[in-house]
Formats: structure tokens, C-alpha cells, sequence
């Protein structure tokens, strides 16, 4: 056990308290964005593109304003035209403009869903109503919807005024392709000619939806006064003030925004879609304003992440040491600039000790939505391509993949592709977990007739990140401690947040209740995204509980008139440090919280940090799976998710997250895609159409727990949510060749594909 | 001196074909200064688009992260989550 890098009895961390937001959630009755309701409140609505690509020559909303019960419509010209600006403030850089114009289209549609104009009425029927009287006219362009079409020099081009960065000479000619970016360590040309097997192949994956169920929802109050009040659901408060405060041209200090409960986000939450059309509104009828998305709104209005075209060739010698490596990442971003093309090169080849790779990629737009991020953003998508590559080496090496693995893992000391010297990393963990697994040690078992079993496995990484984070401390006049966490609680962070704190004050965690702030009761936090909250705010939260401990060391000591230095803290009391200090009885939080007015005043710590080094993520996946010859559908027989997790403050919510982050993985590599018409109209924007793996459709997801610390965390945290996407498709990809001797490289391996990859197969 | 790699292509614009300098820097913000100073632009590069990562530690948006003299310094693009 560690705190602050000392062997230490934890009584707190690393145990299993009830989840502080079970009961609530489980009765239906916490207030997630949807549910909230203010008095007077009127419903806006959105009209959106039918079409993927086209002009608008004019809106006439005339009709709609006249209809009783409108209060309010708005275009574009109802919010600021901002110039370009270039800004990484939220989940990656953004450019202000970009983010205006995908909030509400100005001059061009972009993909079907694009957002037009809004409508707020007394009734969401009238909203609705409205919607359909407002008169747009389009020049329909020609579209571009896959990646590799994008960038042929004849597509449709989206932006006049997009040329490719990162090239040389610049571009006189406008471009889908907005960035190009490149990594090399050594020389990988010269390197092949070291190897004695070369494998090569193109991989191809769907974007797909982050699919969580709440929907996108606001309830925006502009008051009189010129300030506004948001309640949300969102990835942060702080962001979404943020953003408004820009798109809107309003000061940050006028806008408050109260965090409701998130039902799922997985990174899809980390922008604005809603809050800025129902600010507008809210400004123009002086009503509140609620807006709710459709499903079908989220998908065909909100960001999947990227799909991409991958090229990768790796070779390795006969004994299995992999020489040289190269790939080549082409990204979607949607309709603006902004895939996640930089991590989706620094990450696939940094589970591994190479000194020869080049790896290079573009970020390219289409008539898509515009990206969002989801778990590890760009990770999963080249990792796919180069783990399916690094498996299909080991059979033509004739190897065990997970000794092949081990023969190249990176360890400490390790340069990765991307730059640095890794250290404090526990990938190697992360295969012997995975080698003396009851997974890996236990028999495949025999396929019934008309079907077949495979067994595969694939390893990952995500660097994890810190920032600024926000927490405090309230010890209340009965001695229970109120924790104020800047996050949003995504994965269980009031939890870890309040077991921090407890195990900090030495006391129990049922007399700690965490709450998450709005943005004027807690300092800064950037958003809940890149695994960041247990580690930042959660040394956020450890400081200030270190504040309140040291504070109620010093209060004891004006109890008892003694000096500060001659008390310590021990199991939720404070005692005389050692016979010189004098005869006292120890003091609880309690004692000393009743005598806080007499010794200064209420107990409070406030810690504001910006965090730095977060550990990165390794893990380790194993996928059982039989496919059933004649329909081509896959069943998940048994699947294990191992990570190096530097330490699980609250166990269950670290194994649900390598869990949760499995089976999304799952689903993006067996059936999630988004289907479009030949002119460019989303076909299914539903979860009837848009197929996700539900509870019935897998097994409980086996989960093992590394734990190699990180020694920048007090208790040794990592961050845990991103890692468990990054292998299951490669995973899933491995054990269907296993059980088909089918290599598939395109994504999803759908029933539809596998029976026509069985085919192509059989001749 | 602390030994500054680039492992991206993203100073080539500032640093030419240079992806290794060495430079004297006891934090972050002399490294900034620094870089500017011997190639202009870039420091204003490094700070609103990179991550430097110290002696394997990824350090972002922070003047004051400490530089040692045997330090190993990469400046990376700047990581963000989902």
C-alpha cells in the first residue's frame, strides 16, 4: 500500500463503498439533463440539413414567427460571425469559428443534420411546428462521405479556404486533406532489409457513435441583466461556460452553469451542440429555454469519433525482434478540421521497444458530423490496423502473439516512436497477468457443428493527462465532510473523490459526501476527459483534505494550548504527539468542528493545481469469440481485460470502466457503423439501425488489475476510462482469424461481411 | 544542458532538419524562452500547441515544471482524451 510514496496500512483506498449515486439513479430519480425543468420555461427545436453538402441562398422564417406561440427563432445571424481562432481549450485545439459554424451553419451546410435555425415555443408541438414553416433555400453540392474519396484531388471540396498544413512547399490549391503530421525514429527504409518477414496490409474502420443513452439537454435562463444560468448535462461546466461565453460574445463571469448528471459522455460530451442555440433563444424571448435532442438528433447532429484508412508493414526477423515498422493514418475529422490524427500516431507502436518506425497520417474533412473525441481518441483506429498486423506476424513467425509481444515490449527506459523515454510503465505486467490468466490457461473448448472458435489477443495505450483541477474541503459544524469535486462524475469520481478525502482525515468514507460544483461554488477544472479526474482532481481533492488535517491539528492545539507540532493526526483524531506533549484525550473532527467558531472559524481546504504526470495506460486484452458459419454472426464466448491501473481507489468502478471501455470495443469492431445514402443522408440514426452490444449479447467481462504505481499521484493513480478501448478490435480481429483463418481488416466485421469474408475465402 | 528532441514534424518550420539542441533551462518557461530566442516563433509554438515531456514525464501548460541538466526534453503535440 502507498501514500505520498510510503508503505503505508490504507483503510480507505482501494476498498468497495457503495456507490454514493446508486439509490438515486436506481429509483429514477437523479436529475440527469433531460429531467430538469424550470418554472416559465418555454422548448426550442432545431431545423437541420437534409442535405450533406450545400449552399444556403436564404432563410425565410417569417412564417414561423407569425405562428401563435413562437417566442423566438434565430439563424446564424442571431449570434456573433467570429473570425478564425485557433485554441485548445477543451478536448483538443479548436478554432472558435469552426466550433460557431458547426453550431449553427452560416453560408454552407456541411453534412445532413447541420444545424440551420431554432425555434423556441410555447410547446415542443409548436416548436416543431415552426420548424416546418421555416423556408430554406439550398444549391445542393456534391458530397464526399469516405476518407480515402476526400482526398482525391477531384472531391468536392468542403472549405475554400482549407489548404494542408504540414507539407512543403504550402499549398496554393485547397484541400480535404487539412493536416498532414509525421513521427520518425530512425531510419525503418533502410531497416526492412534486417527482416526475414515482412507482413503489409490495409485496414479500414467505421466511425462510430459514442452511444451514450442520455441524450444531448440544456435549460438556458438569460435574464434581464445580461446574465445567464445553464443547466446541463456535460463533461464540464467549466467548458460549456466557457464555449458559450465565446460563440455568444459574452463575458465568462456572466454565465453560470450548473452541472446535472451525465448519462454517459465517453468523450461525445466534451462540446456544445445545444447550449448556445438555446442562449440565443433564451436572449431573444426572454423566456427559458429547454432543448432536448432527438436520438435521432445525437446522431446525425452530434460528433462520432473518426474512421479511418490505415497502411501498415512490419517486419521482424526470425526470432521474433521487430526491426522496422511504418504506418500510414488517414482520419476523418467530419466536416471541420480536428481529428485526433496526433495521438492516433503516437499511439500504436508505443507498447513496443522499436527503433526503426515511421508513422504519418492526415486529418481529413468530409460531409460527416464533425468529430468528437471518444476514449482515447484516434487510438483504437490505428492500433486496430497495427495489432492485427503484429498478430498475423507471429503466424508467419510461427510464435505465441503474447510471447511475440513480450520479445518486443517496451519497459522502462523504452524511447517511444513519439519522443519520450518511458518510465514508471507496466505493459510487461500487463502480459504476465495476461500469460498466467485463467483466460489464457484454459482450454478454447470445441465448437458445436456449423460453427468456429478463435482465441485472440492485442495490447494498447493511451498516455492519460493531468491539468487544472479544482477541489475543497468543508468540514461541517457536525463533523461529516463535504467534499466539492469541478468534475462531472463520469465514471465514479464522487466515490474516489470522498475515499481520498477519508482516507486523507483517517475517518470513515459514509461520513463524506462529494458534490460536484457549479461553476461558481468550485475553482477551474478542465473538463472530465482524458482519464484526468481521479488523478488531478483527486490530488486536487488530497490537498485540500491535507489542508483540513493540518488545520485540525493546529485547532487541537489551541485546544489543549499546546504547540501545533506536538499534535498528530491518527485515525480520524488528533493526539498528543508523545508523552511531552501532555495528558490530553483525543480530540474526533466532531470535537474539534463544535469548537471551530472559538478557534478561528469554520475548517476549509481549497486546493487549485494544474496537474502534471500522468501515468500512461497499458493494457492487455483476450478474446474468445465463435462464429457461426452460415449467418456470419459472432458470438463473444469469453473476454479478459487486464491494465496496469498505477492504483484502483474504489476497485468496481476501475473494472467497470475496463469493462464499459471492452465493450464499446467490442461493438466497434462487430457491428457499429454509420450507413449513408448515396447522397450523403445518414441511413441509420437510431439504436434499432445503429447496432450497439447490449448486456444479453456478451459475457461479464473478466477484468485484471495491475497495479505499478505512478509516482507523481499521492496514492499512485493512473488514469483508467481510455486504455480498455484501444485493443478489443484488434483483439476481436485476432480471434476471428483464429477461429476462421480469415484475416479481416475492415471494420465492422458484421455478420453481412464475415459470411462474404467465409466466401471470398472458400473460393 | 538538457538534451531537446522533436520527434514530430511539427518545429520543421522553425527548426529546419535540427530535431536535437542541447540548451540550458532550469524550467519550462527558459526552455520556452530559449527555443524562441535561437528560432524564432517557435516558442510561441511550443507554448499554445505542445506538450514537453521531461524525462519521460508528459508536462502540460506549465511554466514551472523543473529542468535538470542531464534531463531528456521532447516536445510533443498536446494530448487530450475522450
Amino acid at each position: 500500500m502507498n501514500y505520498l510514496g510510503k508503505d503505508v496500512e490504507l483503510k480507505v483506498v482501494g476498498t468497495r463503498p457503495i456507490r454514493p449515486d446508486g439509490v438515486e439513479k436506481v429509483i429514477g430519480r437523479a436529475a440527469f439533463g433531460a429531467d430538469f425543468r424550470v418554472a416559465g420555461m418555454i422548448h426550442g427545436k432545431v431545423l437541420r440539413s437534409p442535405h450533406a453538402h450545400a449552399r444556403i441562398k436564404s432563410i425565410d422564417t417569417s412564417k414561423a414567427e407569425a405562428l401563435k406561440g413562437v417566442r423566438a427563432v434565430i439563424t446564424a445571424n442571431d449570434l456573433p460571425n467570429i473570425p478564425s481562432e485557433e485554441a485548445f481549450v477543451g478536448e483538443g485545439p479548436a478554432n472558435f469559428r469552426d466550433m460557431s459554424l458547426n453550431t449553427i451553419a452560416r453560408d454552407k451546410v456541411l453534412y445532413d443534420g447541420h444545424a440551420v435555425a431554432a425555434v423556441a415555443a410555447t410547446s415542443p408541438s409548436i416548436a416543431e411546428e415552426a420548424l416546418r414553416l421555416i423556408d430554406v433555400e439550398y444549391e445542393v453540392l456534391p458530397n464526399v462521405i469516405d476518407v480515402e474519396e476526400a482526398m482525391k484531388p477531384d472531391a468536392p471540396i468542403l472549405h475554400d479556404d482549407l489548404f494542408t498544413q504540414g507539407v512543403d512547399p504550402k499549398p496554393t490549391k485547397a484541400s480535404n486533406i487539412a493536416k498532414r503530421m509525421e513521427f520518425k525514429l530512425g531510419d525503418s527504409a533502410s531497416a526492412f532489409s534486417k527482416a526475414d518477414v515482412i507482413v503489409e496490409r490495409k485496414y479500414k474502420t467505421a466511425p462510430v457513435h459514442q452511444a451514450y443513452i442520455e441524450p444531448h439537454a440544456c435549460v438556458v435562463s438569460y435574464g434581464a441583466d445580461g446574465q445567464a444560468q445553464i443547466w446541463c448535462s456535460s463533461q464540464g461546466q467549466f467548458m460549456v461556460r466557457a464555449y458559450c461565453a465565446k460563440l455568444l460574445g459574452m463575458d465568462i463571469a456572466d454565465i453560470r452553469v450548473f452541472p446535472l448528471e451525465i448519462g454517459g459522455g465517453f468523450g461525445g460530451k466534451t462540446l456544445v451542440y445545444l447550449e448556445p442555440l438555446a442562449l440565443a433563444l433564451s436572449r431573444k424571448s426572454g423566456k427559458p429555454v429547454k432543448m432536448t435532442m432527438s436520438r435521432e438528433e445525437v446522431f446525425r447532429g452530434s460528433g462520432p469519433t473518426s474512421g479511418g484508412a490505415i497502411n501498415v508493414k512490419i517486419g521482424a526477423t526470425k526470432n521474433g525482434r521487430i526491426v522496422a515498422a511504418e504506418c500510414e493514418v488517414m482520419l476523418q475529422a467530419g466536416a471541420f478540421p480536428g481529428s485526433p490524427i496526433g495521438p492516433a500516431l503516437m499511439t500504436p507502436f508505443a507498447m513496443y521497444d522499436l527503433s526503426d518506425v515511421t508513422i504519418w497520417g492526415y486529418d481529413v474533412v468530409s460531409n460527416r458530423p464533425k468529430v468528437a473525441a471518444y476514449r482515447a481518441p484516434g487510438a483504437p483506429v490505428s492500433t486496430f490496423a497495427t495489432e492485427s498486423a503484429v498478430d498475423e506476424l507471429a503466424k508467419q513467425l510461427d510464435m505465441d502473439p503474447l510471447e511475440l509481444r513480450l520479445i518486443n515490449a517496451a519497459k522502462d527506459g523504452t524511447k517511444a516512436v513519439y519522443g519520450p523515454t518511458l518510465k514508471d510503465i507496466g505493459f510487461v505486467e500487463t502480459l504476465e497477468a495476461a500469460k498466467s490468466s485463467s483466460h489464457w490457461n484454459s482450454p478454447l473448448g470445441d465448437a458445436a457443428p456449423g460453427k468456429r472458435r478463435g482465441r485472440g489477443m492485442a495490447s494498447g495505450f493511451w498516455f492519460n493527462i493531468g491539468g487544472e483541477s479544482s477541489g475543497a474541503t468543508y468540514v461541517n459544524e457536525d463533523g461529516t465532510i463535504t467534499v466539492v469535486s469541478g468534475n462531472p462524475d463520469i465514471g465514479g469520481s464522487r466515490a474516489s473523490m470522498g475515499m481520498m478525502a477519508a482516507e486523507v482525515l483517517g475517518m470513515d468514507v459514509k461520513d463524506v459526501r462529494t458534490v460536484v460544483g457549479d461553476t461558481t461554488s468550485v475553482g477551474f477544472s478542465f473538463l472530465t476527459g482524458g482519464s484526468r479526474v481521479t488523478f488531478a482532481t483527486g490530488m486536487a481533492v488530497t490537498q485540500s483534505a491535507e489542508m483540513v488535517r493540518d488545520e485540525l491539528c493546529k485547532r487541537a492545539a489551541l485546544l489543549w494550548e499546546i504547540p501545533a507540532e506536538a499534535v498528530e493526526w491518527k485515525d480520524g483524531k488528533a493526539y498528543p504527539a508523545g508523552e511531552n506533549a501532555g495528558k490530553f484525550d483525543p480530540l474526533t473532527i466532531a470535537d474539534i468542528a463544535g469548537k471551530s467558531a472559538r478557534t478561528g472559524g469554520p475548517i476549509t481546504g481549497k486546493a487549485s493545481i494544474n496537474a502534471q504526470g500522468a501515468g500512461p495506460g497499458y493494457a492487455t486484452h483476450i478474446c474468445d469469440l465463435e462464429v457461426d458459419e452460415e449467418t456470419g454472426h459472432t458470438t463473444v464466448l469469453r473476454y479478459t481485460a487486464i491494465q496496469d491501473v498505477g492504483k484502483a481507489i474504489h476497485p468496481s468502478y476501475v473494472e467497470g470502466q475496463l469493462q464499459g471501455g471492452a465493450v464499446q470495443g467490442i461493438g466497434w469492431a462487430l457491428n457499429e457503423e454509420y450507413v449513408y445514402t448515396k447522397d450523403g443522408r445518414l441511413d441509420n440514426a437510431g439504436f434499432l439501425d445503429y447496432r450497439i452490444p447490449v448486456a444479453s449479447d456478451l459475457p461479464m467481462i473478466e477484468t485484471i488489475l495491475v497495479e505499478v504505481p505512478n509516482p507523481r499521484h499521492p496514492f499512485g493513480v493512473k488514469g483508467v476510462g481510455e486504455p480498455p478501448i484501444v485493443p478489443p478490435m484488434a483483439a476481436v480481429a485476432n480471434a476471428m482469424e483464429n477461429a476462421t483463418g480469415v484475416r479481416m481488416s475492415s471494420l465492422p466485421m458484421s455478420p453481412p461481411r464475415v459470411r462474404a469474408a467465409l466466401d471470398a475465402s472458400e473460393g | 544542458m538538457a538534451r531537446v528532441t522533436v520527434a514530430s514534424q511539427m518545429c520543421r518550420p522553425f527548426m529546419g532538419t535540427v530535431t536535437e539542441v542541447e540548451i540550458d533551462a532550469s524550467n519550462v518557461r527558459a526552455l520556452i524562452r530559449e527555443l524562441d530566442r535561437r528560432y524564432p516563433g517557435l516558442g510561441n509554438q511550443v507554448e499554445e500547441s505542445m506538450a514537453v515531456a521531461i524525462d519521460g514525464v508528459i508536462c502540460q501548460d506549465t511554466y514551472l515544471e523543473p529542468i535538470n541538466p542531464d534531463s531528456e526534453v521532447c516536445l510533443i503535440p498536446k494530448i487530450a482524451g475522450g
